[in-house]
């Protein structure tokens, strides 16, 4: 099969969102708790969690939305948890965010191993979600395939982002987020509530969060296992440096990020010899990169990772 | 007058602080229409009684009156409520985003969308009417200060205020700026607008305002109209004092220049020019007073001496060494003490034990190699601990556990110990007791006697008078002139420190 | 309720917070183990046991410790000077990989010169991973916390890729190196056991720890720039030299982490020589309160955790995930605890 054959372009393209998919939902979760001056680092817990919780209620229930509203209740559960710890505790937020994750890593797999024992020498599986083609716009070629052939989740992930751009930049709550997050005593002057603008955003992200780690486990695998979320949590840390903050560019770089996730996965298939390791390497490394590059401007929000009438 | 024409009235208001009387028993009143400047020295209490017409102190005692009514704030929130306004010396503003949304910050509003569109008509309208040209779209960041100080008026103007009361307002502005300022303040009160203007500025005062009233460590001096008095008159009233206690300084032997500043030039942290071709030399023997209201370019001053700050351009030489833009290492080397003006900040590490910041500049004295003798060490603390009386229990306590005062004492006693030949004192008894600030003064004399070179910086001027030989006014980033302590004439620093007067170095 | 700053510190509740904050995780991971369908004390009693019950349980709990107390150092080094150094595991990634450049090869070099010198190797492949993000942030100001941590995931990942690709075992297929040289291999110093030479040395670089950090002037100097790097500076200290020289020491530990276990226990390098010790290192640190022997207990404690973890799992069919479990929820809880020696709650207004 050569690399230029159509079907496999296409399929890959498809994959592209479809891997985009938990980046997108992590990454605008975090979007907003950074905006509003707080590092979440317990993502990737609260992802692991969501998958965890997830797929264990849809299996027992059979439902994979009831696994959906699971995890995200679980999100509320840990997005709490953070707040409280980074929030009222005024504790130094990236240790927090990293307790956080070591312990709901831990937990995760803890709570699917004693739930699901010995099954013999079969992981449980579920039957994933279904693809939810959109009438007409899935006839298009290539493009019906890629955008209007895919899940629900997808769909929503999709429209989260402009919904999202929409809120922060254009509601009352996301200009009093962002001011939170660049100047908050000036926030507190104009008679904003620091704390409680901090809960909700984390709360929020943990919802996210814990969906788009459900994603991988209800949609993606049909099934939990430790690693699945192959570190995507910190990828997602990563991808909100690289799109500065902004929702929009958080689509872009998702996109990025997918399209080479599912290029390394897509090249393991044709036998190219680059080692794949180069490929899950590369969103880190054009991270640090950007990074780099915008450290001449600072643009990240102001007032991140200082803790709010806590000082040390 | 009759009482019901005031439009803001505060009477008997008492305000104290741990230690301190700000307001003593003020009354206070503003005419509709009028604007009534605050005149008085730093500590005075000008910014306290606004703090409390504004609701963010309440007051200990006293009744204020808004329109004839009586009230009581809680927050900012009721007296914004009140339509009063105050735009602060530090703006309340978000860099990062632009007038528009710093201006609707915050408001109250049934909408979950900020109607853009309508702000920004209003905010023009607003802005046209007073003159303020500001463009709702740019970003604060990308606006000079003067601007940003009309994006505060705006925000005041925004929530419908009538009372705006502004914190030396000029202290931020260049000449040009506060022209327009004034421009804007005078259409304000063809509005209709009552006006609390705070300064330390005489000029300024004198120009801007309808009545004047002068305030002097916590107590009002006189309620005038402009047309019936003088600046002459104005900074004896504000400056005055019956007598000046002077400790009694035996004369030294003035020796060698051992700092010389020569036509330097800063920047600070706002990017504007702080310090505008400032040039003086301290010499061995002797005290060289900086006088001046705070925010004249004094903590900048005192940056670059100390070589936290580096110079656009301009020489600054100690001991004959050009150290112009050398690390705070270099310095200390020549034998430089500093008590620098943010003791929490920039002079000590709280977190850490006493013992540490005692020998924060000497510890290199105490090393074998890479080794730290803490035994020799901590002998040398508990020495000069005790020399300097430092009150704690255990030097090994936190620095933090300290009163203010005995963290100033820490400070001298780490620099002094250390027996500089130029000791650079910023701000050095400020929020001190009677007893600390006498014992620091006389270690400051001490120092002097001992034939070591000392540049006193001050916002209080009893301190500048009764300790200096020497006395250079700065204002607005300049020195305005630098004479000899034993003949100087209040009136003329007073008018030096307020930016009306200049005279030989 | 409100909430008061204390104004004396008190010696009591430093000692206090770690300590009660233990319990109290372990209390919370009782429930957990309860959900296992496993009585929390019979649990705990397994796990103490399989940590510390006979000579096998605590060689292996040494085992454990020596690459969490190196860890643990590392970071607390860091933290101390404000180096948010989350990136101890890359930098023991990248200390092992040098060190089994050197070692696979090294099979005519005599021990007694072919340890120190892999061991010098580890370190300076540790300390170079570090000292990345550390220029970065003196001379750019780029957020130390997010490229520590993207380090991480490059260096496993370049570790992943030579392990898959030129260095793949031949015979196996596996991603591992050769075994390492016999003269390099860390010698067993309790017959019977695991219990070998890198656990003594690790133990080493604490007492060194301690020394630098009570005794030197660079210790005295990282305790200043990381209460007040602006008055340390204003003082006279050169913060951007002591910082980068923080790095390079912090990421060498760690990097010795690696060579231990490279040289200690596997004896060729693979792509999980870690299971995430530079994490738990920032536990440790924290729980350690970033003293020399806060450190030494906390990785002690955190061994036994590991360790008898395992044996709990064993005895009583609780997942071995559990342990992770324990280490996050210590740390959470030592978070609220300290919030309890720097404030006090208060009823009213």
């Amino acid at each position: 099969m050569s690399l230029l054959d159509l079907t496999l372009i296409t399929g890959v393209l498809a994959m592209t969102v479809r891997m985009a998919t938990p980046l997108i939902y992590g990454t605008i979760g975090e979007t907003f708790t950074e905006r509003a001056g707080v590092l979440n680092l317990g993502i990737e817990g609260m992802m692991l969690m969501g998958a965890s919780v997830g797929f264990l209620v849809g299996y027992q229930s059979s439902s994979l939305w009831l696994g959906m509203g699971a995890a995200a209740l679980t999100g509320v559960l840990l997005g709490l948890i953070m707040a409280f710890l980074t929030v009222s505790v005024g504790a130094q937020q990236h240790v927090a965010g990293l307790g956080l994750t070591i312990a709901s890593s831990g937990l995760s797999f803890y709570i699917y191993r004693i739930s699901v024992s010995n099954v013999g020498g079969v992981a449980p599986h579920m039957l994933p979600f279904t693809t939810i083609p959109i009438p007409y716009l899935s006839q298009i070629p290539i493009l019906g395939d890629v955008l209007f052939n895919q899940y629900a989740l997808v769909y929503i992930g999709l429209i989260l982002v402009p919904i999202s751009a929409f809120i922060l930049f254009r509601t009352r709550f996301g200009l009093s987020l962002r001011a939170v997050g660049e100047n908050p005593d000036a926030a507190a002057t104009a008679g904003i509530n620091v704390f409680q603008t901090r809960y909700v955003c984390l709360v929020v992200a943990g919802v996210l969060s814990a969906v788009g780690g459900a994603w991988l486990s209800l949609a993606e695998a049909g099934m939990f296992l430790p690693g699945l979320t192959q570190g995507r949590g910190w990828v997602c840390i990563a991808l909100v440096v690289f799109a500065n903050w902004s929702p929009m560019k958080v689509l872009a770089g998702a996109i990025l990020f997918g399209g080479i996730d599912a290029l390394q996965l897509s090249l393991q298939g044709v036998g190219w010899n680059i080692p794949y390791q180069l490929f899950l390497m590369l969103p880190y490394v054009l991270t640090i990169l950007a990074l780099i590059a915008v450290s001449r401007r600072a643009r990240a929000p102001a007032a991140l990772l200082l803790s709010y009438k806590r000082e040390d | 007058m009759d009482a019901q024409q005031w439009v803001v009235e505060m009477k008997g208001i008492v305000k104290t602080f741990p230690g301190v009387i700000a307001n003593d028993n003020i009354t206070f009143q503003l005419r509709r229409g009028e604007i009534h400047a605050l005149l008085g020295e730093n500590g005075a209490g000008k910014t306290t009684l606004m703090n409390v017409l504004y609701g963010l102190y309440r007051p200990d005692k006293g009744e204020i009156r808004v329109n004839g009514k009586p009230v009581s704030f809680g927050s900012p929130q009721d007296a914004i409520a009140l339509r009063i306004g105050m735009i602060h010396q530090h703006f309340m503003l978000v860099q990062a985003m632009d007038v528009l949304e710093n201006i609707v910050l915050g408001l109250k509003s049934n909408k979950v969308v900020v109607d853009k569109v309508s702000a920004a008509k209003r905010i023009s309208e607003l802005s046209g009417t007073y003159g303020m040209k500001v463009d709702p779209h740019s970003y604060i960041w990308q606006l000079s200060v003067g601007e940003q100080q009309r994006v505060e008026i705006l925000k005041a103007v925004y929530r419908e205020a009538e009372i705006l009361i502004l914190d030396e307002p000029t202290a931020v502005l260049t000449p040009s700026e506060a022209k327009d300022l004034f421009r804007i303040l005078h259409k304000m009160k063809e509005e209709g607008k009552s006006i609390v203007y705070i300064s330390h500025k005489l000029d300024e005062v004198m120009e801007i305002s309808d009545r004047i009233s002068v305030l002097r460590q916590g107590e009002v001096v006189s309620d005038i109209p402009k047309a019936e008095t003088s600046k002459l008159e104005l900074a004896r009233m504000m400056v005055g004092r019956d007598v000046v206690f002077r400790l009694s300084k035996s004369s030294t032997k003035i020796g060698q220049p051992i700092l010389e500043v020569s036509e330097v030039y800063a920047l600070n942290d706002r990017k504007v020019n702080a310090l505008n071709k400032v040039s003086f030399l301290v010499r061995e023997g002797e005290i060289l007073g900086v006088a001046g209201v705070s925010g004249n370019g004094q903590r900048e001053l005192a940056d670059i001496i100390m070589g936290i700050r580096k110079v656009t351009s301009g020489r600054v030489t100690i001991c004959g060494v050009d150290v112009t833009n050398d690390s705070p290492r270099a310095r200390a080397e020549l034998g430089v003490g500093f008590i620098p003006e943010d003791r929490v900040g920039v002079g000590l590490v709280m977190r850490l034990p006493i013992l540490n910041n005692a020998i924060m500049k000497r510890y290199r004295d105490f090393s074998r190699g890479p080794l730290l003798d803490y035994n020799a060490a901590s002998e040398y603390a508990a020495r000069i601990i005790k020399e300097f009386d430092v009150k704690t229990p255990d030097m090994h306590y936190p620095t933090k556990t300290l009163s203010g005062g005995n963290l100033q004492k820490l400070i001298l006693a780490r620099e002094l110990a250390m027996g500089p030949r130029l000791l650079v004192a910023s701000q050095p008894t400020r929020g001190l007791d009677v007893g600390a600030t006498e014992e620091i003064r006389s270690k400051l004399l001490e120092e002097r006697s001992s034939g070591r070179g000392v540049l006193l910086i001050s916002e209080d001027l009893d301190e500048i008078l009764s300790l200096s030989d020497r006395i250079a006014v700065m204002f607005e980033g300049e020195i305005m002139g630098i004479v000899e302590a034993e003949n100087a004439r209040l009136e003329d620093i007073g008018m030096m420190m307020a930016g009306s007067k200049r005279m030989g170095a | 309720m409100t909430v008061e700053k204390r104004l004396l510190p008190s010696q009591r509740l430093n000692i206090a917070a770690p300590v009660v904050s233990t319990l109290v995780a372990l209390l919370i991971s009782a429930i957990p183990i309860y959900g296992g369908g496993v009585n929390p004390l019979i649990g705990y009693v397994e796990l103490l046991h399989g940590a510390l019950g006979d000579k096998l349980a605590l060689t292996e709990t040494f085992v454990m410790f020596a690459p969490l107390l190196l860890c643990g150092l590392s970071v607390a080094l860091a933290f101390t000077c404000k180096f948010w150094n989350i990136g101890a595991e890359g930098q023991l990634y990248c200390g092992a990989l040098f060190a089994s450049f050197f070692a696979v090869y090294a099979t005519s070099v005599p021990s007694f010169i072919a340890i120190p010198v892999m061991l010098v190797v580890g370190f300076l492949g540790g300390a170079g991973w570090a000292i990345i993000p550390a220029i970065l942030k003196v001379k750019l100001k780029v957020d130390d916390v997010v490229t520590t941590l993207l380090g991480n995931w490059v260096m496993t990942y370049a570790v992943a890729a030579i392990l898959f690709g030129p260095w793949k075992d031949p015979v196996t297929g596996w991603p591992e190196s050769p075994v390492i040289s016999s003269t390099t291999k860390l010698p067993i110093l309790i017959p019977g056991s695991r219990f070998h030479l890198g656990i003594v040395l690790a133990l080493l670089v604490a007492v060194a720890f301690y020394v630098i950090i009570r005794k030197t002037k660079w210790g005295f100097e990282l305790l200043g720039i990381g209460g007040n790097q602006t008055a340390s500076y204003a003082a006279g200290i050169n913060v951007s030299r002591d910082f980068i020289f923080a790095a390079i020491v912090s990421g060498g530990i760690a990097g010795l982490a690696g060579v231990g276990q490279l040289a200690g226990i596997l004896f060729h390098m693979t792509t999980d020589i870690s299971p995430g010790f530079g994490y738990t290192g920032v536990v440790i640190a924290m729980v350690g309160g970033l003293s020399p022997i806060g450190v030494v207990l906390a990785s002690f404690l955190m061994a036994v955790v590991v360790q008898g973890t395992q044996a709990m799992h064993r005895a009583t069919g609780v997942p071995w995930a559990l342990a992770e479990t324990i280490q996050g929820i210590i740390l959470l809880c030592l978070l609220v605890g300290v919030f309890f020696t720097k404030y006090r709650l208060r009823r009213g207004t």
